[in-house]
C-alpha cells in the first residue's frame, strides 16, 4: 500500500513539474526546447521498450516515428482543406495508430528472432523505407518534405495552437499519458514476460510462452508510442522530411536510450533530456558538438554500460547503507582532475579548429599558432591525467568499503 | 542492347569485387567474434583518406601500401582496447560499440579533413583506356581494380585454407579453447584477424577513393550495403560473401543500365494510366529509380525465407 502511495506521489510530482516548467522558463528558446524534449522522451521510451525491456536491438526505429509524422502532416492538410474536421489534439493518437499498423505488419516477420537477425531486418526495413520515401514523392514529398499548418483545426476551449506554449501543453499532456502507459506496460504480464524473453528466451519457452509472441506484443506497443512521438513532432514543426524516418533518426534514438541507460525506466528520459540539451545548446557554441557526442557515446558504452541511470543506481547500496558520504571526497579527488583533463582536451580540439587565430579562456588569450600554448595545454592535460590515474585506486577502495555488505547474516535489524 | 549489357556486366563486376573486399573482412571478423562490425565501412573511408594524404607527398603507390597498414594497425588497437573491453557486456553492447565507433570516425574524418570532397586521383600510369568496345572505353584503372580484388581473394583463400596460420585461425573460430590449450595465443589471433580485416577494408578504400570520390559520406553509402551482403551470403561464409557481392553488384548495375519501368509492364497487359492519378508515382516507377532499394528488398526476403543466408550454416 505504501509502495503504491509513493509511486503515485512520483507521478503527481512529474505532472506538477510538467505543468510548472513553463512558469519558470518562459523564453521562446526554453519552450521550444521543452517541446523537443517531450518528443524525444516519448520516442526514446518507446525505443527502450524494444531494446531495454525486450532485448531487441533495432536500427530502424525511425520508421514508425517517421510514418506517424508523415501521417500527422497529411492529417493537418486534410483538416486545412476541410476534408475532415476534428481537433488536432487527436492527431498524435492517429499517428500512433499508424505506427501500430506498421509495427503489426513488420513485426509479423521480424520478431521471429531477436539479436543479430532482428537488428539486420530492422536495418534493412529502415533503409528500404528511407530510400522509397525519396521515390514516392506524392506522399513523402521527396527531398523537400511535406508541410502543414496546425492552426486550421477547430479550437479546443478557445486554444487555436498558434503559439509554441500551447503546443507545449499539448505535447506535455500526451507525453504524460504515454509515459504512464509505457510504465504500466512494464508492470503487466506482457511487460514482465518481455524481460524474461530478453534474458533467456529458451526458459521462457519452456514455461509455455511463445518468445516470438511476447516480442511481437512489445514490438507493436513500441511502434505505437513511436508513432505518437512522430505525431507530436509533426505538430511541433508543422514540417516533416525524409530525415525523420532515415538512419540518422534511428541512430539518434539509440544514442539517447543508451546514454541515458537501458533497462531503467528513467534512463531514456535522462538520455533524451541530455541529448536534446546538447543538440540545441552546444551546437550554438561549437561546430564540433557531434564529435563530442560521439566521444560521449563511446565512453558511455565502454565505461558505463548501463548509462547514466545505471551509474546513479549503482549507488543504491551505499545509499541504503548510509555510507554515501564516504564516497564524496574520493569522487571529488578523481572528478576534479578528470574534468580539468577533459576541459583541456576540448580546448585543444577547439583551438585546432579555430577560424580566427586566438581564443580567450579565463581572461587569457590563447593563440593557436604559438607553440607555447600547445606545450602548456599538453602539460596540463598530461598532469591532470596522471593525477586522475593516481586517485583511481583510492576511489576504488572507498567504493569497495562503501558497498561492502556484511557477510554475516544481518543481526542488528 | 548487347553493348549496354556488356558494360553493365563489367561495371557490376567492378562494384561487386570492391564490395567483396569489404565483405570478406567483415565476414572473417564476424566468424571469429560473432559481432557484426558497424565501423567496417568507416575503415574503408579511413583507407581512402589516409591514401589521399599520403598521395599528396609520396604519390599513389606508396599510399596503396602504407594506408592499409595504418588502418590495420588502428583496427587492431581498437579491438585490443575497445571491443575486448565491451565483450564482457554481451553482443548487443559490442554491436552498439561498433555503431558508436562508426559515428565517431565519421565525425573525426570531418574534423581532420573537413566536410568537402577531396581531389584524390588515380595514378597517371593507369590513365589510359584498357580496351575499346563498341566505341566505349574501359579504363585501365577499373581493370586494375578487378585485378587487385581477384588477387586478394585468391591470396586470402590460399592463406586460410593452405597455410599453417590459416589452419590455426580456422580452428580458433570453431574451437577457441582447444586452440588455446594447444598453446596458441587466441586473443592475439583475434586481434590480428581484426587488424587484417580492417586493412582489407583499407585497401578497398584506397582503390575505390579515386573512382567513387573521397568524401565524408562514403562510409554511409557503402556501409549498410556491405552489411546486406554479409547477411545475404550467410554470416561467416567467405564464398557466400563473394556470391552475394557479385549478385548485388550486378543487380544494381543492370537495374541502373536498364530503362524499364512499371509503365512498360502495364503496357504489356495493354493497361495505361493517366499522369494525374493519385498513385502516379507507382505507375511511373522505373528500374533505375528502385536500384538503390533492391539490396534491402533482397535482404528482407532472404531473412524471411532463409534466415541463415545463401551459404550460411544452420543455426545451432
Amino acid at each position: 500500500m505504501k509502495k503504491i502511495l509513493t509511486k503515485s506521489l512520483v507521478w503527481i510530482g512529474y505532472l506538477a513539474v510538467l505543468l510548472l516548467l513553463p512558469q519558470f522558463f518562459d523564453s521562446i528558446l526554453a519552450v521550444s526546447l521543452f517541446n523537443q524534449m517531450a518528443i524525444a522522451i516519448v520516442f526514446a521510451l518507446s525505443y527502450n521498450m524494444l531494446l531495454g525491456q525486450g532485448g531487441m536491438l533495432s536500427f530502424g526505429h525511425a520508421v514508425y516515428f517517421g510514418l506517424g509524422g508523415f501521417l500527422a502532416v497529411h492529417a493537418l492538410l486534410l483538416i486545412e482543406f476541410e476534408t475532415v474536421y476534428f481537433s488536432i489534439v487527436y492527431i498524435p493518437l492517429l499517428a500512433g495508430l499508424v505506427g501500430l499498423l506498421a509495427a503489426l505488419f513488420i513485426g509479423s516477420f521480424s520478431t521471429r528472432k531477436a539479436g543479430t537477425v532482428f537488428a539486420m531486418i530492422s536495418l534493412g526495413i529502415g533503409e528500404l523505407l528511407a530510400a522509397s520515401s525519396l521515390i514516392f514523392v506524392s506522399f513523402f514529398g521527396g527531398e523537400a518534405g511535406v508541410s502543414g499548418d496546425r492552426t486550421y483545426g477547430p479550437p479546443l476551449f478557445g486554444v487555436e495552437f498558434f503559439q509554441n506554449i500551447e503546443i507545449y501543453y499539448l505535447a506535455a499532456a500526451w507525453m504524460f499519458v504515454a509515459t504512464l502507459f509505457m510504465y504500466l506496460f512494464t508492470q503487466t504480464p506482457a511487460g514482465r514476460m518481455a524481460n524474461a524473453v530478453r534474458d533467456n528466451p529458451e526458459r521462457a519457452e519452456f514455461i509455455g510462452y511463445s518468445a516470438r509472441r511476447v516480442r511481437y506484443i512489445s514490438f507493436c506497443a513500441s511502434g505505437f508510442f513511436a508513432g505518437i512521438a512522430g505525431g507530436l513532432y509533426a505538430l511541433n514543426y508543422e514540417f516533416v522530411t525524409e530525415e525523420t524516418l532515415n538512419a540518422v533518426t534511428s541512430g539518434r534514438v539509440l544514442l539517447m536510450a543508451y546514454i541515458g541507460g537501458l533497462g531503467y525506466f528513467i534512463g531514456p528520459i535522462l538520455g533524451a533530456v541530455i541529448l536534446t540539451l546538447m543538440n540545441s545548446l552546444l551546437s550554438n557554441y561549437t561546430d564540433l558538438w557531434m564529435l563530442y557526442l560521439g566521444i560521449l557515446f563511446l565512453l558511455t558504452v565502454l565505461f558505463l554500460p548501463k548509462g547514466f541511470a545505471g551509474f546513479i543506481m549503482m549507488h543504491r547500496v551505499a545509499w541504503l547503507q548510509r555510507r554515501i558520504r564516504k564516497l564524496v571526497l574520493p569522487y571529488l579527488a578523481t572528478a576534479i582532475p578528470a574534468m580539468v583533463f577533459m576541459a583541456t582536451c576540448v580546448l585543444m580540439l577547439e583551438l585546432s579548429h579555430l577560424e580566427d587565430e586566438s581564443i580567450s579562456v579565463l581572461n587569457m588569450e590563447l593563440s593557436a599558432s604559438s607553440s607555447s600554448t600547445w606545450l602548456g595545454l599538453l602539460l596540463i592535460a598530461s598532469t591532470s591525467m596522471l593525477v586522475t590515474r593516481r586517485t583511481l585506486p583510492a576511489l576504488r577502495e572507498a567504493w569497495e568499503s562503501a558497498n561492502h555488505v556484511a557477510d554475516e547474516p544481518e543481526s542488528k535489524s | 542492347m548487347f553493348e549496354v549489357l556488356v558494360f553493365a556486366t563489367l561495371n557490376g563486376l567492378v562494384t561487386g569485387l570492391l564490395l567483396f573486399m569489404l565483405a570478406s573482412g567483415l565476414t572473417l571478423i564476424f566468424s571469429m567474434m560473432g559481432v557484426l562490425n558497424f565501423a567496417h565501412a568507416s575503415f574503408y573511408m579511413l583507407g581512402a583518406y589516409f591514401a589521399y594524404s599520403i598521395s599528396l607527398y609520396l604519390g599513389f603507390w606508396p599510399g596503396l601500401l602504407i594506408a592499409p597498414l595504418l588502418v590495420g594497425l588502428l583496427g587492431a588497437l581498437i579491438e585490443r582496447y575497445g571491443l575486448r573491453r565491451v565483450h564482457q557486456h554481451g553482443h548487443v553492447a559490442e554491436l552498439v560499440f561498433t555503431f558508436g565507433l562508426a559515428f565517431l570516425i565519421d565525425e573525426a574524418v570531418q574534423f581532420f579533413w573537413g566536410p568537402d570532397t577531396k581531389n584524390y586521383q588515380s595514378p597517371d600510369v593507369l590513365d589510359f583506356p584498357l580496351f575499346t568496345l563498341f566505341g566505349q572505353e574501359f579504363s585501365a584503372y577499373r581493370g586494375f581494380m578487378i585485378g587487385i580484388s581477384v588477387l586478394i581473394f585468391i591470396g586470402l583463400y590460399r592463406l586460410l585454407t593452405r597455410s599453417r596460420v590459416g589452419i590455426i585461425i580456422q580452428a580458433a573460430i570453431t574451437h577457441p579453447h582447444t586452440v588455446a590449450n594447444l598453446g596458441h595465443n587466441v586473443p592475439l589471433i583475434f586481434m590480428a584477424v581484426f587488424g587484417v580485416g580492417s586493412a582489407l577494408a583499407g585497401v578497398a578504400g584506397v582503390i575505390a577513393g579515386p573512382v567513387l570520390t573521397t568524401f565524408p559520406g562514403m562510409a554511409t553509402v557503402l556501409g549498410s550495403i556491405v552489411f546486406v551482403i554479409v547477411v545475404i551470403g550467410g554470416l561467416g561464409s567467405l564464398a557466400g560473401a563473394l556470391i552475394a557481392s557479385l549478385l548485388i553488384g550486378l543487380l544494381q548495375s543492370y537495374a541502373i543500365a536498364s530503362n524499364l519501368g512499371v509503365a512498360d509492364l502495364l503496357n504489356l497487359f495493354g493497361l495505361e494510366f493517366s499522369r494525374d492519378h493519385p498513385l502516379t508515382d507507382l505507375w511511373t516507377l522505373t528500374l533505375p529509380q528502385i536500384a538503390p532499394i533492391l539490396p534491402y528488398l533482397l535482404l528482407i526476403l532472404v531473412l524471411i525465407f532463409r534466415p541463415t543466408g545463401l551459404l550460411g550454416n544452420r543455426e545451432q
